[in-house]
């Protein structure tokens, strides 16, 4: 496989970029968002502190607002946050069992790694999805996303027990089922 | 005090551990993409044990709470930037090392 081949990515899943305009309402919640986490981290309320903060806060709420308020195209957001946070513990722990892993890999005299690129296509769409898939891949240890290209993930696997790990798509479908996609399911 | 100081050294032992092997992998694995493996993984959960460590030996706090905070920063930042660094080379043709099996 030639990596220099490759087209050029385009993004999977669109739409993220179409509503994408300032609106003043939009500055005014970032601002109410950022002022209390900026007041909460300083600790400093004198006048000059306080003047930097909403300095501060104002240019990055001008800055970001379009960027906190895209249309991330989700119907139902409270169900999908609430499935989130179920996903983050196991997500954690699995972060701990690779950790231990990798770490009897390095330990061990000879390392029985087994490094390759695996490239398989997803079943995800959605641009938020896709993130938390390359991301969730990237932070378990073992395997690091390289690229997304036309749906294709391009995943750099140390050796053979995690690159099984990942094709066997546990991670996949747990992400899939956040994102109430289980009714366009193929197999 | 005495179950909170057992947790702080327990948690601060299991994070200096996953340095550890996170630098020994840094410097016995093969080549670019392993050595990001090492480096670039542990190191979250590392980091999130010696900070949570940190901020149960601070007691309840501000401060445990802005620990706790980097913790959950490096814990999104950190993957981003491993990928961010592998997907470069990826792009400019770095061939990973494999084992010569077809060979």
């Amino acid at each position: 496989m030639d990596p220099n081949r490759e087209p050029r990515p385009e993004s999977v899943a669109g739409g993220l970029r179409e509503d994408r305009r300032r609106r003043p309402m939009h500055i005014v919640i970032a601002f109410a968002l950022l002022m209390p986490f900026w007041l909460l981290l300083s600790g400093h309320y004198d006048t000059f502190h306080i003047s930097l903060g909403v300095f501060c806060c104002l240019l990055v709420s001008r800055g970001s607002a379009d960027l906190l308020f895209g249309h991330i195209g989700l119907e139902n957001k409270h169900v999908v946050a609430g499935r989130y946070l179920t996903y983050i513990p196991w997500h954690f722990w699995q972060i701990v069992l690779s950790n231990i892993h990798v770490a009897k890999l390095v330990l061990s005299p000879r390392p029985p790694i087994n490094p390759r690129i695996i490239s398989f296509p997803t079943k995800l769409t959605n641009d938020l999805a896709l993130v938390t898939f390359a991301n969730s891949i990237t932070l378990t240890p073992g395997t690091i996303t390289l690229d997304l290209i036309n749906g294709i993930f391009h995943v750099h696997a140390i050796d053979d027990a995690v690159a099984d790990d990942l094709l066997g798509g546990e991670m996949e479908n747990r992400i899939d089922r956040i994102f109430l996609r289980r009714e366009h399911r193929e197999e | 005090m005495t179950i909170a100081n057992v947790l702080t050294v327990a948690l601060l032992v299991i994070g200096c551990f996953f340095f550890l092997t996170g630098t020994i992998g840094l410097v016995r694995f093969p080549d670019f993409y392993a050595r990001m493996h090492a480096t670039g993984k542990s190191d979250t959960l590392a980091v999130f044990c010696c900070l949570l460590a940190l901020a149960i030996h601070h007691g309840l706090a501000l401060d445990s709470f802005k620990l706790l905070l980097i913790a959950v920063f490096v814990y999104v930042a950190n993957p981003t930037g491993t990928h961010a660094i592998c997907r470069a080379a990826f792009r400019a043709g770095v061939k990973p090392w494999t084992r010569k099996t077809n060979k």
